[in-house]
């Protein structure tokens, strides 16, 4: 216990240096959120709209705000007056900072949580997990991606994800109702979280409300259990919305809250599938013009503009309306869902969590870069269980972590963002090779050892040379970005260039590791197929699944 | 990198691959702690017309690129020596010379001679602070390295080694001063733990360089001086063999002579113009002390007001009477015994008792006394630890003029934490001293707190600074009577563990520590091979 506490002391101390620092637009947007809360009537909440940055999250955000505003304004009153666009005294800063780190103690209370029960692990695992017990709750604490987004860039992603992990521990220590309100609570703060939504969904209803062992059958399903998990959910909904429903203003809050005029890509890609869609509508266009097949008018009018443009229009492939996005994403989640349906044990539980994230964050509508957090942080709580999810957290996280360097571009915080991703990775990989000590990775094939023999004092523990060199390869591509262009005088005339590269790079390897994880998961159906019938222990099976998995 | 780690078992220059990996997480970590003081507040940040510190280094840096050598030590209208005028010696001049080259390539604008008085745009401050960490990056972190890495050899305790180089690549006071007010003393200090590490290893001629090159970036580096040279002179007349000491102690000379004649070359043409810049190093004009620093004359000023009773001039006698008088001990001893430990006890010695007796002290002098003692955090993990808190709380009225609060306070905990993680330095310590030890920490929290909060006497507006330099001097002065008597030789184990912890503790001051190769012995065993080789 005293470990988290003395990491989380450590990183607030920290966070603490990061106030003077870069902030975004997110910090006149949740200033303003400050302002509207705590000097309007709840009924204008969701019609102001003096700032551009209207509250366009769900009402628990902004209960949250007002109550931070109730301590504002010891600080400094000025900031709450909604007129009083882009103030930033020195104190409104020092409040806004302060806030965001003091908030961060939800997460960290969360991760100690998790710690403490341990609730994943039992036998061998539980031996690793105990012999280097600090892992992780440091990775965790020490997510690189929550000191860029939350306390530089600037956002309230700590106390959000301190929820989910609360609400995932408590699930798994079987205090089911607890979990789900905390999840419900959640999804009414921030609706992101509606990406995991499906995983949870499943979960319930799969080893909550149908009860007992053995196959699933309608007498086994409890219907008191469901109302009550349904009473709790609708509760917490009725809470946040019912406000809104009585001031017969729930279109106006929705529409606040799911804006589909945005584009397909937000301003930065984030390096999901539609960022390699857009990029091969880059290419084909580009080798369209050469060959005339396409106007240059035409390519003219549908620019690139440094991908900065919120609508976006294809010129080449066809555009893609909401509606498909969603489709796909449905239609890629649905065999993790089964997967969870059928195995339905914990650690499957916060594999399909990350799965959800996963495939929402590469198949949705207007996401984020910094969604892939939503990933990141469900998949630390794996690193330990297998080595397998080890190669799969690394991937992801160096990848992602890099995905979000497009948010900072001032000088320190250049410097600062590449300093900790070094120290996060070199971490990450030094502290997951002495709990799992792997044997350097091969493939079955003697051939495609034999050629990457050369290349084989680049491979990095857990990864084969391959996915070595990818991970490295960020190295050149981060050196190339800045150095290489300024260099070559291209930063002015190609200012999009860096995060094309950026994002295409990265999305690669969400998508990898992606299909990693996915693969593992369905192996899990195959070997819970094999192995129902007999009564053995989940823990097994899963040991089996990620057998089976290895002999694919 | 990364190959390092890919679990092959082979060691180089005798340490794991795990231990360069670790090191090099503890770099990463401590540049991040630099980077995040270096977006704070800097000296004088917007208080023209003659700034601070940070204003300073830019102007030499102005001045040095634009104007020829003979001119950058007297007073030519173009170089107002009123305003900052260089006087540190020649190779921090050389060095800002090469900062401002660079300086010119990004934004000429930033060393534009006359027009850039007082610039402060974020380029300017960005580029001034990476100067700083740059320099911290390739000099004074592998030099902490180094130090630990060199000192002891046969069986290593990899995890102490580098417990011991987080205590001085994260000392607080130094990131505060260098990252935060700014200034280059991780230069300075860097070559004198660089020269440290080569006395460890017997290569004498090299320390006598590196300390000669330090000298020659700051010429406060004289509080070391002594030391250096007892210690360097104590094993020419230490020599077994006379012919070989006054060999060696010709081929030092030389080494000191050519390092400093090249280094002061361009000032030599002439007897005025080398004058002109020691004139500028040593200007006795200045009064006793600047603001209130916690030495001896501070503190006693609210008894004796010394500064009323005598002239300058026979105040700075006095002061150097003090100073010489209290210098002798340690001196003498270290050049009757010349070895590792007494150097480095030396080291301190000497410069606490410059920092406490002699004229014209600057607060930051204190770092000057706790470099050296983080090298001896082996031996005296508890002492070192207390003496560097108490060192950084001393500086607390000249950083939070920088406004630099926050970051102390992050900086100073973060240390804190970290040590007590990791070191454990209140380990099996006698309780009464515990006891005396945590109210001391107390107190300097009570005072910083009154500090802060408490508006003072509109009479005294001073009265809590002072409070804070006396505090601390009373600290300091318990220090060096502490590390004087760990130098004469006590071990002081009694005076510091509980019996139980004793026992062991002596076990590890002899054979761990001690480094079993000073010089000396180092030279001896050398003669002696020798001359069995002779004899066959």
């Amino acid at each position: 216990m005293a470990v988290v506490w003395t990491l989380a002391a450590a990183a607030t101390l920290v966070k603490l240096l990061f106030i003077p620092g870069y902030r975004s637009t997110d910090f006149e947007v949740h200033r303003n959120w400050l302002a509207i809360t705590h000097s309007l009537p709840m009924r204008k909440w969701y019609t102001e709209d003096t700032s551009e940055w209207t509250l366009d999250y769900p009402p628990f955000f902004a209960a949250f705000e007002f109550l931070l505003s109730c301590v504002a304004q010891f600080f400094d009153a000025q900031m709450l007056i909604v007129n009083n666009l882009k103030y930033a005294s020195e104190r409104t800063i020092l409040f806004q900072r302060l806030s965001v780190i003091f908030t961060d103690f939800v997460y960290f209370y969360a991760v100690n949580e998790f710690y403490k029960n341990r609730l994943l692990f039992a036998g061998k695992n539980l031996r690793r997990m105990d012999s280097q017990p600090a892992i992780i709750p440091a990775l965790l604490i020490f997510n690189v991606g929550l000191f860029i987004v939350d306390h530089i860039h600037f956002q309230y992603n700590g106390i959000l994800f301190g929820i989910l992990l609360l609400s995932l521990v408590r699930i798994t220590q079987n205090r089911v109702l607890e979990g789900a309100f905390w999840f419900a609570v959640l999804l009414n703060m921030k609706h992101i979280y509606m990406y995991v939504a499906p995983a949870y969904f499943v979960y319930l209803l799969r080893s909550y409300c149908f009860t007992g062992t053995g196959p699933v059958l309608w007498r086994k399903f409890s219907i008191g259990r469901f109302a009550s998990l349904g009473a709790v959910v609708g509760a917490v909904f009725v809470m946040s919305f019912g406000p809104f429903i009585y001031f017969q203003q729930i279109g106006q809050v929705l529409s606040r809250l799911f804006p589909f005029k945005r584009g397909l890509l937000h301003a930065y890609w984030a390096p999901n599938f539609w960022a390699l869609y857009a990029v091969c509508d880059k290419v084909l266009t580009v080798s369209a013009v050469r060959l005339g097949l396409v106007g240059a008018d035409r390519v003219a009018s549908a620019a690139m503009t440094g991908g900065m443009v919120q609508e976006y229009s294809f010129v080449v492939l066809p555009d893609v309306p909401p509606i498909v996005t969603m489709m796909v994403t449905v239609i890629a989640m649905m065999p993790s869902l089964y997967s969870l349906w059928v195995s339905k044990d914990k650690v499957s539980f916060v594999r399909s969590v990350v799965l959800c994230a996963y495939t929402s964050f590469l198949f949705g509508w207007h996401v984020h870069e910094k969604a892939v957090l939503l990933m990141i942080i469900p998949m630390t709580l794996l690193v330990i269980y297998d080595q397998h999810y080890a190669k799969m957290y690394l991937i992801l996280c160096v990848t992602g972590f890099y995905s979000l360097f497009p948010l900072l571009f001032t000088p320190f915080e250049n410097v600062l963002k590449v300093l900790m991703l070094l120290q996060s990775a070199i971490f990450a990989f030094l502290a997951l090779n002495s709990v799992h000590s792997p044997t350097p990775a091969k493939f079955s094939r003697a051939a495609l050892n034999r050629l990457f023999k050369p290349l084989s004092c680049l491979q990095l523990p857990f990864l084969n040379v391959p996915e070595s060199l990818y991970v490295l390869g960020l190295v050149p591509l981060g050196v190339g970005n800045s150095a290489g262009l300024w260099l070559l005088g291209a930063d002015r005339r190609l200012p999009f260039l860096p995060l094309l590269t950026t994002s295409v790079y990265c999305s690669l390897g969400v998508l990898y590791s992606w299909l990693l994880l996915y693969r593992a998961a369905l192996a899990d159906i195959r070997a819970v197929s094999v192995v129902s019938g007999q009564g053995e222990a989940r823990g097994q099976r899963v040991k089996d699944g990620v057998q089976g998995k290895k002999q694919l | 990198m990364f190959e390092i780690m890919a679990a092959s078992t082979s060691k180089r220059f005798g340490f794991s691959n795990e231990f360069f990996s670790q090191l090099f997480l503890i770099f990463l970590a401590s540049l991040t702690i630099r980077v995040g003081v270096a977006m704070w507040g800097h000296s004088g940040e917007g208080k023209p017309p003659m700034f601070g510190d940070f204003e300073a280094q830019r102007h030499w840096m102005e001045i040095t690129v634009n104007l020829p050598f003979k001119e950058w030590y007297v007073d030519t209208p173009n170089n107002d020596l009123q305003y900052w005028g260089l006087d540190y010696p020649p190779l921090t001049a050389y060095h800002m010379m090469l900062n401002g080259k660079i300086a010119q390539h990004v934004n000429s604008s930033i060393v534009a001679l006359h027009e850039s008085r007082g610039i402060e745009t974020p380029q300017v401050k960005f580029f001034m602070r990476a100067t700083v960490i740059v320099m911290d990056a390739l000099l004074f972190l592998p030099s902490a390295a180094a130090f630990f890495m060199l000192e002891g050899s046969g069986k290593r305790d990899e995890a102490s080694i580098l417990k011991r180089i987080m205590v001085l690549v994260g000392y607080p006071g130094l990131v505060l001063v260098d990252s935060g007010h700014f200034q280059y003393n991780s230069i300075s200090l860097g070559l004198v733990v660089l020269a440290s590490s080569a006395l460890t290893r017997g290569f004498d001629l090299v320390g006598a360089f590196l300390f000669c090159l330090s000298l020659n970036y700051k010429q406060m580096e004289l509080y070391h001086a002594l030391p250096f040279f007892a210690y360097l002179f104590g094993s020419c007349i230490r020599q077994t063999n006379p012919s070989k000491g006054l060999f060696k102690f010709t081929m030092l000379v030389l080494v000191v002579a050519i390092t400093f004649i090249a280094l002061w070359s361009p000032f030599l043409h002439s007897v005025d113009s080398a004058l002109a810049v020691v004139h500028r190093l040593f200007p006795v004009k200045r009064g006793l002390y600047e603001d209130k620093v916690a030495n001896f004359w501070c503190s006693v000023s609210i008894l004796i007001k010394f500064k009323e009773m005598l002239s300058q001039a026979a105040m700075a006698f006095v002061c150097l009477a003090t100073t010489a008088v209290f210098l002798l001990p340690s001196f003498f001893h270290l050049l009757m015994n010349p070895n590792m430990k007494n150097f480095h006890y030396a080291s301190i010695n000497s410069s606490l008792i410059f920092f406490l007796f002699s004229f014209h002290v600057h607060e930051k002098t204190i770092l000057l006394a706790t470099i050296p003692a983080c090298l001896v955090v082996a031996r005296d993990p508890f002492i070192v630890l207390w003496f560097l808190q108490i060192s950084v709380f001393s500086m607390l009225p000249l950083l939070l003029k920088d406004g630099l609060l926050i970051p102390v306070i992050a900086t100073t905990l973060l240390f804190w934490i970290i040590l007590h993680y990791y070191l454990r330095p209140t380990e099996g310590i006698r309780r009464e001293l515990k006891l005396i030890f945590q109210m001391s920490i107390l107190g300097a929290v009570g005072v910083s707190l009154v500090f802060l909060l408490v508006k003072p006497p509109v009479r005294y507006p001073d009265l809590f600074t002072l409070l804070i330099a006396i505090y601390s001097c009373a600290h300091f002065m318990m220090f060096a009577v502490y590390f004087h008597a760990r130098q004469f030789g006590s071990s002081l184990t009694k005076f510091i563990f509980a019996a139980d912890a004793a026992k062991k503790r002596d076990d590890y001051e002899d054979d761990k520590i001690s480094s079993p190769r000073s010089s000396v012995q180092n030279v001896e065993q050398r003669n002696f091979n020798l001359r069995s080789r002779k004899r066959k």
